[in-house]
């Protein structure tokens, strides 16, 4: 295990520049291939210990896989599940760059819908080529107000962003509660709590309806795959990427180089809150059509373990919210076919995640195979 | 902030000008307040506000407690003007926590008069409510007190009140209440003992362990309710801890309800925030585990086992929080819900940082938003033009406002979140 030349963190760092060879072969790809094979045999001893026999946990992986690429519909479950993902998991990464912990992607993901869903049943008339960005604009502009706040109290007061995101989630379900019930939001003749629907013409087309009318797949994949080359663009090209990313990775070094931080912080929180926002759009625009309690429904939290198996990075992040996206499909034909209930996709995804962020642990359990670089993990949030 | 870079000594100018800042939101904020209450609270209401402090077949019954509703708030709305006012002079500043916390006193209780006025209302009810409320919230921040002191985020307290009342239901209903608690206890700790190795032997990253544990055990406890439990329903079916009333002193008025008359997990909650306290700034042991969260590598020169410091501490407070969520279901429904702490560990976390690290502050803290919901809760009863929501609401606010008004100054443990690797 310790056949690693103990070096310097520095010039491991220019070794690693120099020559990305077996090190980022293995954290790349084995390591996640590694943990997803792992996981899954947890999770096959999990059912086996609540009882389940042998050849149900077959057939309850084969639907998995069959659920989630194993057909034109499971792929566009996948990548149905999958967009707002990695929408919000971009938000998420970009501000872990940043140094900011948002937890608030739940509350700016349901915000983001909500003023969608309003501006999209507002002006029914509308053609669509004017509704439908303006929907998207809506929904990422709400988000980046609603995490703004945030941003604005850690620049001006110093108040944790953590505490004050958990906050503003869980403001947000309440304030969707309250506007879901009035008259001017709530759907004609309904008692509970829902919206109207935004017409067609808000809609995120559907790609493929013309093979088969039940393929949900929508055009909010474009929007993710733009938004996913706009991150990229923006945290390695651009100026004001680099000075998130100096701001993440050394707030001080960053303050004495003239970068104003205060600045940054409103300015990375708008981002990725704009991000979350658009997520949230998505799923009304494209999923539901409409608003209802809770449409969130744990993406904002399941975005920020599709962040951290990203590392933050943007493509890193594509990758692992259509893995996500897959499992989620999978669980949900799983539970169908096998009766397998879906949670299982939570301890799957749990284990996940500790394998691949944890790669000292993944070398304790398989001392061979692994090179001993002591490359922990990417950014620190 | 950036004017004060050229500064010969930024850092002071730094916090002075924050501070300043902050001064002056708090000062706006109370003048807000101040409108609103006597605009809202204070204009169109007429009589008396009737407070029930006591039942009449309490041994020592106390009067009802009569306000005059509309005098009350226009005093309170002074009162709140003169204090935001009060920030804006000089030396505001000193007084920002000070004004601010009495200033959100003042409002709940002008408004608790507003929404009473013509009504009767049990104060002493609604102070017992607060206090169960409170108790797994307090729980849940005592055990992040633990973990950070250490320097050790733990996010995961959700994940481990989630695992104590998965436990506490199962076990409390194949073994009875006590064994329930008692394995509710232990599998607490033991995913403290998990998130420790995680940060501190394999040196994970503190934030994603953990995300992780609460995913794991939300995935877990869910999967094995509904797929066991519903099934099996003798198997999450468990006794619940009644209330026991200690003598005497549950028969002061107000105070005896709310602290003396209460279930195994009030009493608990109470004696475990004064040993933490105890333990943490009165003993030896507790210096060093401080010393281990403020600059561990000065600790570890001095002789102290900074891993096993951090082992044993976040394992305790796993064991904490593994009680803190018995409460759920050996302390209140007897069954197990999916996800049903409904997100009150990272309430615990925000009352953990309002409570400024402190067991004490944590259990204020608790008591606040343990206050909140109740009061939201016997609103319902009185019939308030505020829509509930809003009332759900303010809690929340109220923190967010705390946390930019005061948080400033209080300080995490200086190493917290840092992974320790010995030389």
């Amino acid at each position: 295990m310790s056949d690693a030349p103990k070096l310097d963190d520095l010039s491991r760092k220019l070794l690693e520049r120099a020559a990305p060879g077996r090190a980022q072969f293995e954290d790349l790809v084995v390591v996640p291939v590694f943990a997803v094979i792992v996981a899954l045999i947890l999770g096959a001893l999990t059912m086996l210990a609540t009882d389940v026999d042998l050849p149900t946990i077959g057939r309850s992986y084969v639907a998995l896989l069959q659920g989630s690429v194993g057909s034109l519909n499971a792929i566009s479950e996948t990548l149905t599940a999958a967009a707002p993902l990695v929408l919000a998991g971009l938000g998420l990464a970009l501000g872990f760059r940043t140094g900011l912990l948002n937890i608030g992607a739940e509350g700016q993901i349901l915000m983001g819908g909500m003023a969608a869903v309003i501006v999209g049943f507002s002006f029914p008339g509308a053609p669509f080529v004017l509704l439908m960005p303006a929907c998207l604009i809506a929904g990422a502009l709400a988000g980046a107000a609603y995490a703004s706040i945030a941003g604005y109290l850690r620049a001006a007061t110093g108040a944790h962003e953590v505490i004050s995101t958990i906050m503003l989630n869980l403001i947000s379900y309440r304030l969707i509660d309250y506007l879901l019930r009035q008259p001017w939001i709530q759907k004609e003749g309904r008692a509970d709590p829902i919206s109207k629907s935004v017409p067609d013409s808000a809609e995120l087309p559907r790609l493929l309806e013309w093979i088969d009318p039940n393929l949900r797949v929508h055009a909010g994949v474009f929007l993710v795959l733009i938004a996913v080359l706009v991150v990229y663009w923006v945290l390695f090209r651009s100026k004001i990427g680099f000075e998130f990313r100096a701001s993440g990775e050394s707030p001080d070094a960053a303050r004495y180089a003239g970068i104003r931080s205060g600045l940054i912080i409103v300015a990375a929180m708008a981002a990725a809150g704009a991000l979350a926002g658009l997520a949230g759009a998505n799923q009304v625009l494209g999923v539901l059509g409409r608003a209802t309690p809770g449409f969130s429904a744990g993406i904002g939290f399941d975005a920020i373990a599709v962040a951290l198996m990203g590392r933050s990075h943007p493509f890193g992040v594509l990758l692992a919210g259509l893995l996500f996206g897959a499992l989620e499909a999978g669980g949900r034909q799983m539970q169908v076919d096998a009766g397998v209930s879906i949670d299982l996709i939570g301890i799957i995804q749990a284990l996940i995640i500790v394998f691949i962020a944890a790669p000292l642990l993944v070398r304790a359990i398989f001392p061979w195979g692994f090179r001993g670089s002591d490359k922990a993990k990417g950014p620190t949030p | 902030m950036t004017e004060v870079v050229e500064t010969a000594s930024p850092k002071v100018s730094k916090i002075d000008t924050r501070e300043a800042r902050q001064a002056k939101i708090v000062g706006t904020v109370l003048i807000g307040l101040a409108l609103f209450t006597g605009l809202v609270f204070g204009s169109d209401i007429s009589g008396n506000a009737t407070f029930r402090l006591s039942r009449p077949t309490d041994p020592w019954a106390l009067p009802n407690l009569i306000v005059p509703a509309a005098p009350f708030n226009y005093i309170v709305a002074a009162l709140l003007a003169f204090l935001g006012a009060r920030q804006f002079l000089r030396g505001g500043v000193r007084w920002t926590s000070l004004s601010l916390g009495i200033g959100l006193a003042l409002v709940v209780m002008a408004f608790l008069v507003w929404a009473t006025a013509d009504k009767a209302f049990s104060l002493t009810g609604m102070l017992q409510a607060t206090m169960v409320r409170a108790v797994p919230i307090a729980l849940g921040a005592l055990a992040g007190v633990l973990c950070e002191r250490v320097a050790v985020i733990n996010i995961a307290i959700e994940g481990m009140l989630l695992a104590g009342a998965f436990t506490g239901a199962l076990m409390g209903s194949l073994v009875g209440g006590w064994g329930g608690l008692l394995s509710a206890v232990v599998i607490g700790g033991l995913f403290g003992f998990i998130l420790a190795a995680l940060v501190v032997t394999y040196r994970m990253d503190q934030i994603i362990a953990g995300v992780v544990i609460n995913l794991f055990v939300l995935g877990l406890t869910s999967y094995v309710s509904s797929q066991v439990f519903a099934e099996h329903r003798f198997l999450n079916n468990a006794p619940v801890f009644r209330s026991w009333k200690i003598p005497i002193l549950g028969d002061i008025p107000v105070i005896g309800p709310m602290f003396f008359n209460q279930n195994l997990f009030v009493y608990g909650a109470l004696i475990l925030v004064a040993t933490a306290t105890y333990y943490l700034f009165y003993t030896r042991m507790g210096l060093r585990a401080r010393a281990v969260g403020e600059h561990p590598r000065a600790a570890d020169t001095l002789g102290i086992d900074v891993y096993w410091t951090r082992y044993v501490h976040v394992t305790l407070g796993g064991m904490v929080a593994g009680f803190g969520g018995a409460w759920f279901t050996l302390g209140s429904v007897g069954r197990f819900d999916e996800n049903m702490t409904g997100g009150r560990g990272f309430i615990g976390l925000a009352a953990m940082i309002f409570g400024r690290w402190h067991p004490v502050g944590a259990l204020m803290a608790a008591l606040v938003f343990g206050f909140a919901d109740s009061l939201q809760q016997k609103l319902a009863l009185l019939n308030t033009p505020i829509p509930s929501e809003f009332l759900a609401m303010s809690p929340y606010i109220a923190t967010i406002i705390v946390v930019a008004g005061l948080i400033g100054r209080a300080r995490a443990p200086a190493a917290d979140g840092k992974p320790y690797v010995k030389e």
